[in-house]
């Protein structure tokens, strides 16, 4: 990936970083802390890789994406408003009464999402019908999904995993964001989903390990995976959940709770100075 | 003409509808007991086995359904309408996608596997999920009607389908199905039976135990639970006065629940809800079983009697 290209990636992430701390602050509810840490992960399918259509989201022929872990609703929500899916304004109506953006992702009114999730394990199931659809239909379409690392306490993961790589679905990929904070704390403490990334090669997956604030390493993972004929991919993408916000950082109190207005006013400084010292590289480069 | 099960029923109309090449089956190693196996002895590159993991079945149904996909997910009706219950709701039902769940061996007379594998309880689940559609035909020309309505139909149904083998209630020539419209097929004006699956046989039975002690009752098929016929109920209510719900289920929250919440919207009358009565099965043949939870013609005829007499 050029240099170009990664500050521009870059700079996208933190407006979608700004976005994931102005939704949960308008809706005095939501979840920072995952959204933060996925957000990369986004930015790369959106912005350097998927293959869709704002005007027609509902096209068949695109490249379908699963939010696993629907609670990063704001992150999803950030990412198809920049992307063009619908007005960025809205964003500010998340969890409403009256608004489209649910707390949890809805497929049935918001434009640019593929499946309903929200209650986790489910939607890598969802992603695996995607993908047994595109290889019953000989499609080109890829399917995508993210998971969370506590996710993979749910059985039902480990079903979807079984029949993922029974059924060879190469063309599915996968993302966990390995960022090691569930709700009640670190994952190890709660109930120890580890090794992960063995478990899922014991499963038969293709797994890649990569650094999941990392554009470029995030879509070598992609592209690599399409090489991969006869299994599903795992990328395994080690993060930092609160990411960019200082005071978030590694805080698994973060996951599900809204900053105040002194907070909310720190978070959109810090990312305004990250965001202003992009734009300056940018400036050099170009 | 010989006895046949609603499952077997299920299995030929897969295949008699399944040339259309948007309908998948998906089974969860109960393919030759669900009958799903006759839809894959003839396509076999749309039936897919997910193994012994329901729930991930029912959420890969779904993902298959957005993209424009029928699909079928077979189980017994234990394991998809409880065991897979949040994945039914939160997959398929709250996104309304066009998934059918083929749910076989329901109620008691599964038999001799007993209590584990009997559910008496589906109905009540099934019905309380909104934008689903809840099906539980009777006999072999109404199962099949009824997986064409299925296909028909566009998003969420559950049928629910016995392993048991049945009598004919309704002739293939002149039979009409029409999805939420309840089919009276015994004339009465003394009180009204209302039955699902097959304690409709047993009810036309018991209707004729009645008639021989001058008691005329109505006999009305709901193969629909849900959405449920309210004019067929409001009429029978006003005409008939006493109505008498029967089914191989609990008598909470399946057919006798649905028609109570009916009429007392429209017209409220006497009900006697006849079923298994907050209870668990047991092993043992069919025919034993509903002869000890008074589930047979007879049992339901000395009830309806008592309740009649007594009023
Ligand atoms: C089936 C289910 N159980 C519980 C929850 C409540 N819940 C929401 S998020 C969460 C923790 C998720 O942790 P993780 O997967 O690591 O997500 P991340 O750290 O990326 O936010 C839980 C338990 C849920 N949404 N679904
Ligand atoms: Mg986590």
């Amino acid at each position: 990936m050029d240099k170009l290209k990664a500050l521009e990636l870059q700079k996208t992430a933190t407006i979608i970083r700004k976005y994931v701390i102005e939704e949960v602050f308008s809706a005095k509810s939501g979840h920072p802390g995952g959204s933060l840490s996925c957000t990369d992960i986004f930015t790369t399918l959106y912005f350097d890789e998927m293959n869709v259509d704002v005007k027609n989201p509902k096209w068949a022929d695109r490249d379908r994406f699963v939010l696993s872990k629907g609670h990063c609703a704001p992150a999803l929500y950030a990412t198809l408003a920049v992307k063009g899916f619908f007005p960025e304004a809205d964003l500010y109506t998340f969890r409403k009464v009256d608004s489209y953006l649910e707390g949890h992702p809805n497929m049935t009114y918001v434009p640019g999402v593929d499946m309903s999730t929200g209650s986790l394990g489910q939607g890598i199931s969802t992603a695996v019908g995607m993908a047994l659809a595109g290889k019953i239909d000989n499609k080109d379409y890829r399917v995508y999904s993210i998971l969370g690392d506590g996710e993979l306490e749910e059985g039902q993961v480990w079903e979807a995993a079984m029949a993922a790589a029974h059924y060879k679905l190469d063309n599915l990929t996968a993302f966990i964001d390995y960022n090691g904070l569930q709700i009640d704390g670190n994952i190890t403490d709660v109930m120890n989903p580890e090794p992960i990334a063995d478990k899922f090669i014991a499963f038969g997956w293709n797994v890649i390990v990569v650094d999941g604030h990392n554009h470029a390493q995030i879509k070598d993972a992609i592209e690599a995976a399409k090489t991969v004929k006869g299994k599903p991919t795992m990328v395994v993408c080690r993060c930092i959940k609160g990411k960019d916000v200082s005071f978030m950082e590694n805080q698994y109190g973060w996951h599900g709770t809204a900053p105040n207005q002194e907070q909310r006013d720190q978070a959109i400084a810090e990312l305004d100075e990250k965001l202003a010292a992009i734009e300056a590289e940018i400036a050099k480069e170009a | 003409m010989g006895k046949v099960a609603t499952r077997e029923a299920y299995g030929a109309a897969l295949a008699q509808y399944g040339a259309d090449t948007n309908i998948i089956v998906l089974d969860a190693d109960l393919s030759k007991s669900t009958k799903t196996d006759t839809f894959r002895k003839v396509f076999p590159e749309r039936h897919f086995n997910m193994g012994i993991a329901e729930a991930n079945m029912m959420s890969v149904a779904a993902g298959l359904a957005t993209t424009g996909k029928v699909v079928f997910a077979s189980t017994f009706a234990m394991f998809a309408s409880e065991r897979a219950c949040e994945q039914i709701r939160n997959s398929i039902c709250y996104p309304k996608l066009n998934v059918k769940i083929g749910a076989t061996h329901a109620g008691l007379t599964v038999g001799e596997d007993g209590a584990s594998h009997q559910c008496v309880e589906d109905l009540a689940v099934m019905r309380a999920l909104p934008n689903m559609v809840v099906l539980s035909p009777c006999d072999e020309v109404e199962t099949n009607l009824a997986i064409k309505a299925a296909i028909d139909h566009d998003g969420p149904v559950y049928i629910r389908l016995g392993r048991l083998a049945v009598e004919a209630v309704h002739d293939a020539e002149t039979f009409k199905f029409e999805l939420g419209k309840g089919v009276q097929i015994k004339e009465g004006n003394d009180l009204t039976i209302v039955a699902t699956g097959l304690m409709v046989q047993e009810s036309l039975k018991a209707a004729e135990l009645l008639a021989a002690k001058g008691i005329n009752a109505r006999v009305i098929d709901m193969h629909t639970i849900k959405p449920i016929d309210k004019d067929i109920l409001a009429k029978a209510s006003k005409e008939t006065g006493f109505i008498v719900t029967v089914e191989e289920h609990n008598v909470t929250g399946g057919l006798g629940g649905a028609v109570c919440e009916a009429i007392c919207d429209t017209a409220p009358c006497k009900v006697l809800r006849i079923g298994v009565e907050e209870k668990y099965g047991k092993s043992g043949t069919p025919a034993a079983l509903l002869e000890k939870y008074g589930l047979t013609a007879q049992a339901i005829c000395d009830k309806i009697t008592a309740a009649y007499k007594g009023e």
